[in-house]
């Protein structure tokens, strides 16, 4: 079935971490964006919901880093960081090992993706999850991009990436909603943490609701990172969800610079043809 | 230099309670099985936050050796500059990519190398 939810939104880990040194408005004005993030994918009855994140070597590590993992599993333990330290409770989150599998077969037929039958959710899926499903009710397909262990992952083959998702997608009969995490400029967890280059961001948002493909898939790394910093490698996730919602027109429902956060942070959608319940 | 193998042990430690069990007894013990040279097991051990991020390791997985070891979030981020002032511009890794000699005069030559 045609996804029936593709959208992108910020994982850092100072979203829930370090909401408590945040402004009250700001803090809030965030956490009613990924409130509404909430109602919009829930209002498309999803079974299972697919984030596509840029995780921090808590899985893949340079011994073996794939360009692209899947998870297999029924079930998720997370967060990997210290709960005290990222102000999320230990959860388990569900998975479906069946759909995962079929889903990863027929991407496989376009694209080499490594499969994981475990998987430790880091601040990367689970800031977001701890917003968009707060009871951990709802089966979650993880996926990582490496955006982190150079060589990166080229940008056109997360566009390429993003084309297998939604051709898995039409082929299992599950509604799929897609999530794509992280971005977009930020210097994370660097001494220029809290730096933000919100016209680079805002011209990044324009792209991504054009779902402009040259225009999206026009950055280097090197111009990467002296714009929007390592943390701008994340752009991965957000192109591979375009690929994903074909040429569908996005919008951005948030976007706000939060330094304390370290990023501007953001909830952005395509707006997709109705997929009837 | 063996970045890899700090990194490696950061990663380890970072996920596995029982390596930062070890650690807690003998932390010269926990990193003895990493091909490290004494400059990166002395900064492991210390532990010494800026000299780690001079040597090139990344901070998704420096922030989490900072708060195993019970460091403030802004005490790490000064660390990490106060690591950059006293060893200079880190060696290797991500950061080292367009040369990072710090937030100032990093942010500053990038500014002036777009505007050439
Ligand atoms: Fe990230």
């Amino acid at each position: 079935m045609p996804l029936v939810y593709a959208g992108v939104c910020s994982h850092a880990p100072g979203i829930t971490g370090r909401a408590h040194l945040a402004q009250r408005s700001q803090r809030d004005g965030v956490h009613t964006a990924f409130e509404q993030m909430r109602l919009d994918i829930e209002a498309t009855k999803p079974d299972a919901i697919m984030m596509i994140a840029a995780e921090h070597f808590a899985n893949f590590f340079m011994n073996n880093m794939p360009s692209f993992a899947v998870g297999m599993a029924d079930f998720y333990d997370g967060p990997i960081e210290d709960p005290e330290w990222l102000k999320i409770d230990r959860f388990r989150a569900p998975g479906n090992r069946d759909l995962s599998l079929r889903l990863i077969t027929e991407m496989m037929n376009s694209v080499d993706v490594a499969y994981a039958e475990e998987w430790l959710f880091d601040h990367g899926i689970a800031v977001p999850l701890s917003f968009l499903t707060p009871k951990w009710d709802l089966p979650v397909i993880p996926v990582n991009i490496n955006c982190q262990g150079p060589p990166l992952t080229p940008l056109h083959r997360a566009w390429a990436f993003g084309d297998a998702i939604r051709r898995a997608a039409d082929s299992v009969p599950e509604r799929l909603a897609l999530v794509g995490t992280g971005g977009i400029s930020h210097w994370p967890a660097t001494p220029d943490s809290g730096k933000i280059n919100e016209d680079w961001d805002r011209d990044f948002l324009d792209r991504w609701c054009r779902n402009d493909k040259d225009a999206l898939l026009d950055y280097d790394d090197l111009t990467v990172y002296a714009d929007a910093g390592q943390g701008g490698f994340e752009i991965r996730t957000f192109v591979a969800v375009s690929a994903a919602a074909l040429g569908a027109t996005g919008r951005v429902r948030f976007y706000e610079p939060v330094p304390i956060f370290a990023v501007g942070c953001t909830v952005a959608d395509y707006q997709l043809a109705e997929v009837p319940s | 230099m063996s970045l890899y193998y700090v990194q490696k042990f950061l990663f380890e430690i970072n996920r596995d309670p029982a390596v930062q069990e070890r650690y807690r007894a003998d932390r010269h013990a926990a990193i003895a099985s990493f091909e490290l040279t004494d400059e990166e097991a002395a900064a492991l051990t210390k532990p010494d936050i800026g000299k780690l991020f001079h040597l090139g390791v990344n901070g998704q997985i420096l922030m989490h050796f900072a708060a195993f070891h019970q460091i403030e979030w802004a005490d790490y981020l000064q660390q990490m500059r106060d690591g950059i002032d006293a060893y200079g511009p880190v060696r290797e890794g991500v950061y080292a990519i367009t040369g990072y000699e710090g937030t100032e005069a990093h942010t500053e030559r990038l500014m002036q190398e777009g505007s050439d």
